[in-house]
């Protein structure tokens, strides 16, 4: 394989300026297929998730499901597209193994949503209008396992193997119209729209929104043209970006790749190009000898799709709180800094929080605990943070011990660590593991004596007003309370003993 | 409109998977260009304002509820396959590297 | 073959029917009896692709057991329970092959059950076999068959007609009382007149299409073929009504058609003689049966008018462009992957691409591939408009011909084809010519309204079958019930009996010499 010249990108944005667009697949998360009612599964057994329709037999016809359309519905109305009031599907006529009548089902000249837009928030807070062309409804394809070739790519290998359980499988095409003026953010950008599809299609219910199973799969399309120039470039358009991060690399790669072949005075190529996420660049595609005539036509075995208005205001009464709106309401809410709810955004434990307080926490200990001790133990853990086993009453409960001096900080932390050891909910773990702070002073005054007596110039200084050097008594009072004390009451005292305000 | 010529019957060969000899598109090309010279007249006889009709029994909103229906096993998916390996179909290469 | 199973074969199904329900012959006789019809004169028509003895017989002795034994399993039974019948090889069954007459599908076997075959399973009705038919029903002869063609059982060296000929021959052969067709451009209607037969293409939607291998799915219609109007209303009732597996089925309630079969009358009727459709191009003897069979109506109180549906002319060239571009599409999925035949490349890469053009290549035969071919060029980018759309357009412009036309009168007149049976081989290398037999049939199927064959008598110059064709409203096939029962027992008084009684005796008729080209086509 031939690698391609590259520009930097700081070089490819001097000289050219890109033109975006977006052609997002979702898979729906309805029970059963687009056109069958065979079960709508990930990852069973090869070819049992599949009847007659699925596998293209002799005679078979296609019914639509009605919970594909209604989410296809949804779709359009939270990308602000309007509905068609009559749409109809149509065949998309091409040869392959895994596409199992050798059509795929498919609408063409009538989507049933169209002229939509997206407002995408930056990393720094600019706004960039997406178009949005259509949404539309289609079928998925089955899976090919190429065998016999060193890498398991369709190149060099021997045969293919068929499973047709994910035939059929209802998905939603969302296609940008061109997207100009991205400059330099042109990658930033890139991956926020597709975050921002993954997170709406999440959001309303109607997809698993997982990138790695290939619930939400990009393909990039890239031009570039020189500053001042109005006409588009030609285009490539990068298939199998199925990752945010590699979205953003897709883009940027291609930025480059066709800034050096233009530099070189070399027309660009119209194709489809493939990502490697292993050498993050893009190979050329295969080239599809029909490719370039899909003699569309309506599907002859499926009636018109009418939205009347009443269904869709229906649809539209059942659609959450935009994602961005909501992000927007609770951080004002909250109070929390930009940094502190980027952070809690990107960590991915908004949700957590919210409902976290809802379950009484107030909005600063609930982001103390999700961001300081979860988020942590769930990268170990390799899960998502909501995914840990932290239920926001456990949250309540354990910050309830705290503030009635019933356990310190510290000895919270540990009972956190037993109740995802599954010993319990946080009380019985202070009872069990013997946690309570010492909370008569008689013993807690001893060692604050012996600690004194032990560092009299610390214990001096403190006297002199330099209270901030008061930790290393605190510090010697927990180490022989075995941490046992409260440190705050110990503080307290000590205090009161030098006869220091706080 | 255009006739139709042995290069055009290649061409829609192709697009639909039919290896054809050489004989075999001469004659083809033959027989299509007096079809397509007798099916002609249909290109003139509606004006623009007449509305197609892509079902002869006008219906809209067919649909099928979301539940699950039967399941074929993996061997009834697989009963009619030329070919086979661990309960998927086995074709050649997609690609000619030869 | 006995008297008794002599004359068993002969009944109509409505009267095999009362003579099972009244206990004066068993299923299993009347299923035998058809069995061994069919082992005599089969090899000589060549209607079955497949004989279903043992299922058929097993299911004939079920409703034997069920009638003895009485009590209300008994008499919930199917008024046509036991009377079995033949299903064209377009249908797909469970435990029988299934080859829509190509070598594409040679020995496969469908793991499911069209609709229709679930329906006549639910009614107990035995099925005796698969009949023959042109490869993926294209065709007005039957000899685009794969497996060799039928013959038309008035002389065995002239064609059944086509689509459905197997069908059709099985019917008029006695080796069936009833059989299923299929109807895309005149699949049941053809055969059924050129046999002698009566042939019915429901409404559009009336009937399911599920299990039925498409051709072109805007046009396809099963429908009964039988021997008689009443039998087919009978039969219609059986395998009509809604189902949830075919989006263009239709939720009308079809079921008065029985009686409509059963009213007898006419009078006060207006019956319309599209002028488009006879004359020219027909043969005398043709016209002179169409002729008389108007006489007849009109003897009867019918009132006949003139209609004119002048886009007709448009007819045949927006069906062989519609047809094609359906078929292009549909026929795509037979490529070597899932079922069926797979074909290796002689020389060159072994790629999936080659081996789809390869197995395409040796497993369709010449009309399909030309249909095919057709049809991609139709769809293709720069052609749609002019050609699919423009069709489409024509369909709306026919739709509202007949609009006018049944605002004039209750049902449409014509012969059912332009010629009776033509010779073994005589159109083969004239597609074009094959194609005009079914200028009187194809109109129906654009519109998608109801039309029904029934015999007309025999024409004078050769003493072969006439058909004449009904059209009449999308839902009212009652109505072509109606008005065929009333012209068929007119015209059987006439004739003394039934016109396949006049038709040649099987076992003495010799099979005369068949052109190659008939058999080898494919």
């Amino acid at each position: 394989m031939s690698v391609d010249a590259t520009l930097s990108f700081e070089e490819a944005m001097e000289k050219y300026d890109p033109v975006l667009g977006f052609e997002v697949h979702v898979e729906l998360n309805t029970k059963t297929k687009m056109f069958s009612s065979a079960p709508n599964v990930f990852g069973d057994e090869p070819n049992t998730n599949v009847n007659e329709v699925d596998l293209g037999m002799p005679g078979v016809l296609p019914v639509v499901n009605k919970a594909a359309v209604e989410s296809s519905i949804k779709i359009g109305l939270a990308l602000n597209c309007k509905i068609a009031e009559s749409c109809r599907f149509a065949r998309k006529n091409y040869f392959y193994p895994d596409t199992p009548k050798n059509f795929q089902t498919s609408q063409y000249d009538e989507p049933i949503a169209y002229d939509g837009y997206l407002d995408i928030e930056l990393e720094d807070g600019t706004v960039f209008r997406v178009e949005i062309e259509r949404a539309h409804m289609e079928e998925d394809a089955g899976k090919l396992t190429h065998m016999g070739g060193a890498t398991g790519r369709i190149q060099g290998a021997d045969y293919s193997l068929v499973d047709y359980n994910r035939s059929g499988v209802p998905l939603v095409e969302i296609v940008t119209k061109p997207i100009e003026g991205a400059g330099s953010r042109a990658p930033e950008l890139a991956k926020a729209y597709v975050a921002a599809v993954r997170e709406i299609v999440k959001n309303l219910g109607v997809s698993d929104a997982k990138m790695e199973r290939g619930n939400v799969r990009c393909d990039a399309n890239v031009s570039l043209r020189p500053h001042g120039q109005e006409r588009f470039g030609i285009r490539s358009e990068t298939k199998n970006v199925n990752s945010l991060r590699a979205v953003e690399h897709a883009v940027r790669y291609e930025i480059q790749r066709h800034a050096a072949v233009l530099d070189s005075g070399q027309p660009i190529i119209q194709e489809t190009r493939h990502w490697h996420e292993d050498t993050r660049s893009t190979t050329s595609g295969r080239p599809k000898s029909d490719a370039d005539d899909y003699r569309y036509f309506p599907e002859p075995d499926l009636v018109p799709v009418v939205a009347s208005r009443e269904w869709v205001e229906e649809l539209r009464a059942t659609l959450p709180e935009p994602p961005a709106e909501r992000r927007k309401r609770l951080k004002e809410a909250w109070g929390y800094s930009d940094l502190e709810f980027r952070d809690v955004v990107n960590a991915g434990v908004m949700d957590s929080i919210e409902e976290t307080i809802a379950a009484g926490a107030s909005a600063d200990v609930a982001r103390k605990w999700w961001m300081g001790e979860i988020v942590g133990r769930a990268k170990v853990a390799d899960v998502e943070p909501g995914e840990l086993g932290v239920t926001p009453q456990v949250i309540v409960e354990l910050n309830k011990l705290v503030e009635d001096g019933k356990i310190n900080n510290k000895m919270a932390t540990q009972v956190l660590d037993g109740v995802l050891a599954g010993e319990g909910a946080p009380a019985e773990i202070v009872e069990k593991r013997g946690l309570a702070v010492v909370s008569d002073d008689g013993p807690l005054l001893e060692a604050i004596d012996a600690a004194l007596a032990a560092q009299p110039d610390v214990a001096e200084k403190i006297r002199g007003g330099k209270v901030q050097a008061i930790g290393a008594i605190v510090g010697g009072v927990m180490k022989a309370t075995r941490g046992q004390a409260d440190a705050g009451r110990v503080r307290e005292l000590i205090l009161e003993k030098l006869g220091v305000q706080g | 409109m255009a006739a139709i010529n042995r290069d055009d019957v290649a061409h829609l060969a192709r697009l639909a998977h039919i290896e054809m000899s050489a004989e075999e598109l001469d004659r083809m090309a033959g027989e299509l260009a007096v079809i397509v010279d007798s099916v002609k007249s249909v290109s003139e006889a509606a004006g623009e304002d007449v509305p197609a009709t892509s079902h002869p029994i006008p219906l809209t909103n067919v649909f099928r509820e979301d539940v699950v229906g039967h399941t074929f096993t993996a061997e009834q998916a697989l009963s009619g396959a030329p070919d086979a390996f661990e309960n998927r179909f086995k074709v050649p290469a997609i690609l000619d590297e030869d | 073959m006995t008297d008794l199973k002599n004359e068993l074969i002969r009944h109509s199904a409505a009267d095999l029917a009362a003579k099972l329900a009244a206990g004066d012959v068993s299923a299993v006789e009347v299923t035998q009896a058809h069995l061994d019809r069919i082992a005599d004169v089969d090899p000589q028509v060549n209607a079955f692709l497949h004989v279903n003895s043992e299922e058929a017989l097993a299911v004939a002795a079920e409703v034997d057991a069920t009638r003895a034994a009485g009590g209300s399993a008994g008499e919930e039974l199917h008024a046509l329970a036991g009377v079995p019948i033949a299903v064209k090889d377009l249908i797909v069954t469970i435990g029988q092959p299934t080859t829509a007459g190509s070598k594409i599908l040679e020995g496969w076997h469908s793991p499911y059950d069209a609709t229709v075959v679930k329906k006549l399973r639910a009614a107990k009705m035995p099925i005796l076999g698969k009949t023959n038919l042109d490869e993926f029903a294209m065709g007005s002869s039957t000899e685009h068959s794969a497996y060799g063609p039928t013959r038309n059982p008035w002389d065995l060296n002239r064609i059944p007609g086509g689509s459905g000929g197997g069908s059709a021959a099985a019917v008029a052969a006695f080796e069936a009382p009833l059989a299923l067709g299929t109807d895309t451009g005149g699949s049941i209607r053809q055969p059924g007149a050129v046999t002698g037969t009566v042939g019915m293409k429901p409404t559009y939607g009336a009937v399911s299409r599920y299990g039925a291998i498409a051709m072109a799915s805007s046009l396809d219609q099963i429908g009964p073929v039988a021997r008689t109007v009443l039998d087919s209303a009978l039969l219609q009732e059986v395998i009509g009504g809604h189902d949830p597996f075919d989006s263009t089925s239709l939720t009308d309630p079809f079921n008065n058609l029985v009686a409509a079969a059963r009213v007898g009358n006419v009078a006060g009727m207006k019956i319309g003689i599209i002028k488009e459709l006879h004359g020219e191009g027909y043969q005398a003897g043709v016209e002179n049966r169409f002729n008389e069979s108007l006489q007849n109506l009109k003897d009867a109180g019918a009132e006949i008018v003139g209609v004119s549906c002048p886009n007709l002319k448009y007819a045949l060239g927006a069906y062989y462009l519609i047809m094609p571009s359906e078929v292009s599409s549909n026929l795509a999925k037979f490529d070597g992957v899932r079922y069926g035949m797979r074909v290796l490349p002689t020389e060159g890469p072994m790629t999936i691409e080659r081996v789809m053009g390869a197995t395409r290549a040796a497993g369709f035969g010449d009309e399909v591939k030309r249909r095919i071919i057709l049809g991609t060029y139709a769809l293709s980018a720069g052609y749609y408009d002019a050609y699919y759309g423009s069709a489409q357009k024509v369909r709306t412009l026919i739709q509202r011909d007949f609009d006018a036309a049944f605002a004039q009168a209750d049902v449409l007149i014509s012969p059912t084809a332009p010629t009776t049976a033509f010779k073994l081989g005589e159109k083969l290398d004239d597609p074009l010519a094959m194609y005009l037999n079914d200028v009187a049939t194809i109109p129906a199927n654009l519109a998608g309204i109801p039309g029904l064959s029934l015999p007309g008598g025999l024409a004078d110059e050769d003493g072969l079958p006439v058909g004449i064709q009904l059209l009449a409203p999308a839902r009212e096939d009652a109505r072509l019930y109606r008005v065929g029962a009333v012209l068929e027992s007119i015209l059987e008084e006439k004739w003394g009996g039934p016109m396949l009684s006049k038709a040649p005796d099987l076992k003495n008729a010799a099979l005369g010499a068949v052109s190659n080209s008939a058999g080898g086509s494919n």
